[in-house]
C-alpha cells in the first residue's frame, strides 16, 4: 500500500498562557495533545468534538500557521512541521483552507480576481497573464458563480457565495487536500447543503482528499468517509462512517449521537446526557481525559490513560471498556 | 395572475380591490462619484470646504489685501478695525490682518507636517511592534514612557533643547504626537493579524512582506486617516500653546499663538488683537474636527459605503 497523503503522528500543540507582572507563564493549555491519523487520496476524514477540543487547532497545525509542539506533520512522505521555508512553501501549494466565517476569510479591500489571482501568483503556477485570466475565470465556473462576479468585492455577496469564493481561492492553488474548518457552519441549511454538495462534486473531479472539521454530525454522516472524535485534545474514536453512526464504540460517542435531533416526531430517544462540563485543557484529568464525565466511569480511568486500540473492523477506541473480556466479545 | 384580472364580484360587498399598491418604501438611491460622496456625508463636505478656503487663504496671502505683516508703524498703534486696518493694528503698530492670514501658514504647515510624518512614524513602528514579537515589548514600553508625558510638556522640553523655529516645532509636536498613532496602528495589526483572510493568503504561499502590504496596509489606512485629522488638529492647538508661551515659532514670524501672546497683555483694553487669531484658530481646527468625524463614519468598513 503506498502511503498516505497526510499523516499526523503523535501532534501536540500547548499553548502558554501568560499572565502576571512581566508576562511569566502561568500554564499550559493543552490544546492537541498527542493525535495521530492519517487521510488517504480522495478521502474524506471528519474531525468532530465539542468546541475546544482542539480539532481547529489539529487543522491549523496542518496549515502551519504556527509551530507545533510536538510530534510530525508528514505530507505524501514529506514532513511539514520541520520543513525549510522554501521546501515549505512547495507543501503549502498542496494544502489549503476553507475557513468557517465567510464574512472575515476574504480581504474586504480586494476584488474577487485579486483574490483567485493571489495563490496562482504566489505558486507561480500561470504561465501568462492570459493563463492566469483562463485559470481564473474557470475556477469562477467550477465553484458555479457567474463570470462577472470577478470585478466585485466580498462585500456584495451572500454567505453562501462567499463561501464559494473561498473554495475557489482553496482550489487556485490545485490542492491534494483542503481543510475545511467549520466551512459550512456558519451557512443557514439551504446554503449549506449546496456547499456540502458542491465539496463533494470537486472532490470527485479533482480526487481531492478533505479533513472536515465540523461540530455537526448530520452534515458530516452525509458526506464522510471516516471519522475522528475529539475529546479535550486526543481522539477518542476513528472509525469509518458506518461503524460510527450504527455502532460507536466509545461513550463519548455515543453521548454525542444521542444529542443528535432526529428529525421525527415521536422518535423514541434515550439521550445520554454528560454530566458537569468539559475539564480545563490546561488541567486535564488524569487518566482517561473523558472520566469525570463518563457514564460507565471505573478505577482504572482514573488512574491509566487508555490508548487507541482496534476495536473492530477498522474502528479505533480508546477506551478501557473495550479491553474487558464482555465488551470485546460484543464488540468483535 | 394579476389583480385586474381578479373579477370584482367575486368579493364579498364592501370589499373593494386596491386599485395600486402605494410606494410605501422610497427606493433606496445610490449616490456614485465624489460629489455623491460629498452628498451622503455633510460633515466631510462642510469641514473639507472650510479646510479648503483656509488653505486658499494660506497660500494666497500676499494677494489678499495685506501689507508687509512684520512691517511697522510706530504711529499708529493699537488702532481699532477700521478701513485701513481691517483686523486693527497691535502695540507695534503692525496690521493683524496681515499677520493673521500669514499666521495661517504657520499653523497649516506644523498641522499638515505633523499629521503626516506622525503617522509614517507611528505606522512604521506601529507595523514593527506588531508583527515582530520580541521588538514589540521593548517598543510599546517606550512609547508607554513617551505617553506618560503629557504632549504639551514634552514638546516644551524639546524645543528648549534646540532653537525656535518652524522646523524644530514640528519636530517635537510630532516626537509627542507619536505614541497615539503607534498605538492605534499596533492594535489595528494585531486584530488584522488574526483575521482568518490572513491565514489564507499565508496558507497560500504570500510572504509576510505581501502579507503587509496587501491585506494589512489597506485596512489600515483608514483609521490611520481619521486619526492623523485629529492629530493636525491637536498639532495646530500645540503650535499655538507653545508660540504662546514663548517656546515654539520665533516672534519675528507671525503665528496665531504668536500674536495671541502679544496681545494678551492689552486684552482687557484691546480684545481684537487677541480675538481674531483665536478665532481662525478655532475655525481651522473645528474644520479639520468635523472632516475627521465624518471620514470615521465614511471610512467605517461596517457601513459597507462604496469609497
Amino acid at each position: 500500500m503506498s502511503v498516505p497523503l497526510l499523516q499526523v503522528n503523535d501532534l501536540k500543540k500547548h499553548f502558554p498562557v501568560r499572565g502576571g507582572l512581566f508576562g511569566r507563564r502561568s500554564g499550559l493549555v493543552h490544546a492537541v495533545d498527542g493525535v495521530s491519523f492519517e487521510v488517504e487520496r480522495g478521502e474524506t476524514l471528519s474531525l468532530v468534538g465539542e468546541s475546544g477540543c482542539g480539532k481547529s487547532t489539529v487543522g491549523r497545525a496542518i496549515l502551519r500557521l504556527f509551530d507545533i509542539t510536538a510530534g510530525q506533520v508528514v505530507l505524501d512522505g514529506q514532513r511539514i512541521d520541520d520543513a525549510s521555508p522554501a521546501g515549505l512553501r512547495v507543501m503549502r501549494r498542496r494544502v489549503q483552507v476553507v475557513f468557517q466565517d465567510p464574512f472575515s476569510s476574504l480581504n474586504p479591500r480586494m476584488r474577487v480576481r485579486d483574490i483567485l489571482a493571489e495563490p496562482i501568483r504566489n505558486f507561480g503556477l500561470a504561465k501568462s497573464s492570459a493563463d492566469l485570466e483562463a485559470r481564473v475565470v474557470a475556477l469562477m465556473d467550477t465553484v458555479r458563480l457567474p463570470r462577472d462576479a470577478l470585478n466585485r468585492r466580498p462585500h456584495e455577496f451572500s454567505g453562501g457565495q462567499r463561501q464559494r469564493i473561498g473554495i475557489a481561492r482553496a482550489l487556485a492553488a490545485e490542492p491534494d487536500l483542503i481543510v475545511c474548518d467549520e466551512a459550512v457552519s456558519a451557512l443557514d441549511v439551504s446554503v449549506k447543503a449546496q456547499i456540502v454538495n458542491l465539496l463533494q462534486d470537486l472532490q470527485q473531479q479533482f480526487g481531492l482528499a478533505l479533513l472536515f472539521i465540523s461540530h455537526d454530525l448530520a452534515i458530516v454522516e452525509h458526506m464522510t468517509h471516516r471519522v475522528a472524535v475529539m475529546y479535550l485534545g486526543k481522539i477518542v474514536e476513528m472509525a469509518p462512517r458506518q461503524q460510527i453512526f450504527t455502532a460507536p464504540g466509545h461513550p463519548y460517542t455515543k453521548a454525542l449521537l444521542s444529542a443528535v435531533p432526529v428529525p421525527e416526531p415521536g422518535a423514541i430517544r434515550n439521550p445520554i446526557i454528560l454530566k458537569g462540563d468539559v475539564p480545563s485543557p490546561i488541567n486535564p484529568p488524569s487518566g482517561c481525559r473523558f472520566n469525570t464525565r463518563c457514564p460507565f466511569v471505573f478505577d482504572r480511568c482514573r488512574a491509566e490513560e487508555p490508548e487507541l486500540r482496534l476495536a473492530g473492523d477498522n474502528q479505533w477506541v480508546a477506551c478501557h471498556l473495550e479491553t474487558l473480556p464482555e465488551a470485546s466479545a460484543s464488540a468483535g | 395572475m394579476t389583480v385586474s384580472s381578479i373579477s370584482t364580484a367575486a368579493l364579498p360587498p364592501g370589499l373593494v380591490i386596491a386599485p395600486q399598491l402605494p410606494d410605501l418604501l422610497q427606493p433606496v438611491k445610490i449616490r456614485h462619484g465624489v460629489s455623491g460622496f460629498l452628498r451622503s456625508h455633510p460633515t466631510v463636505a462642510i469641514g473639507g470646504a472650510l479646510l479648503l478656503c483656509l488653505v486658499l487663504i494660506a497660500i494666497f496671502a500676499p494677494y489678499l489685501g495685506t501689507v508687509d505683516p512684520t512691517a511697522l508703524a510706530p504711529a499708529k498703534r493699537t488702532r481699532a478695525p477700521s478701513a485701513d486696518f481691517w483686523f486693527g493694528s497691535d502695540m507695534l503698530g503692525r496690521d493683524i490682518y496681515s499677520r493673521v492670514l500669514y499666521g495661517a501658514r504657520v499653523s497649516l504647515t506644523v498641522g499638515l507636517s505633523v499629521a503626516i510624518l506622525a503617522s509614517l512614524a507611528g505606522l512604521a513602528i506601529g507595523l514593527v511592534s506588531g508583527f515582530v514579537r520580541w521588538a514589540d515589548g521593548i517598543l510599546m514600553r517606550f512609547i508607554d514612557g513617551l505617553m506618560s508625558i503629557p504632549p504639551i510638556l514634552l514638546a516644551v522640553a524639546l524645543m528648549a533643547l534646540t532653537r525656535g523655529s518652524v522646523g524644530n516645532v514640528i519636530l517635537a509636536i510630532t516626537v509627542a504626537e507619536i505614541p497615539r498613532v503607534t498605538r492605534l496602528v499596533r492594535s489595528v495589526v494585531l486584530s488584522l493579524r488574526e483575521q482568518p483572510y490572513v491565514d489564507a493568503a499565508v496558507a497560500s504561499g504570500t510572504r509576510t512582506p505581501m502579507i503587509i502590504v496587501r491585506h494589512i496596509l489597506p485596512n489600515t489606512l483608514a483609521p490611520m486617516l481619521v486619526q492623523a485629522t485629529y492629530i493636525c488638529a491637536s498639532a495646530m492647538i500645540v503650535e499655538s500653546i507653545l508660540s504662546f508661551i514663548g517656546a515654539g515659532t520665533p516672534p519675528t514670524i507671525p503665528s496665531w499663538g504668536n500674536i495671541m501672546a502679544e496681545g494678551r497683555a492689552l486684552w482687557q483694553v484691546k480684545p481684537y488683537i487677541v480675538f481674531f487669531p483665536s478665532a481662525f484658530l478655532s475655525v481651522t481646527v473645528l474644520a479639520v474636527n468635523l472632516l475627521g468625524d465624518g471620514l470615521r463614519d465614511a471610512l467605517d468598513p461596517r457601513m459597507a459605503k462604496s469609497l
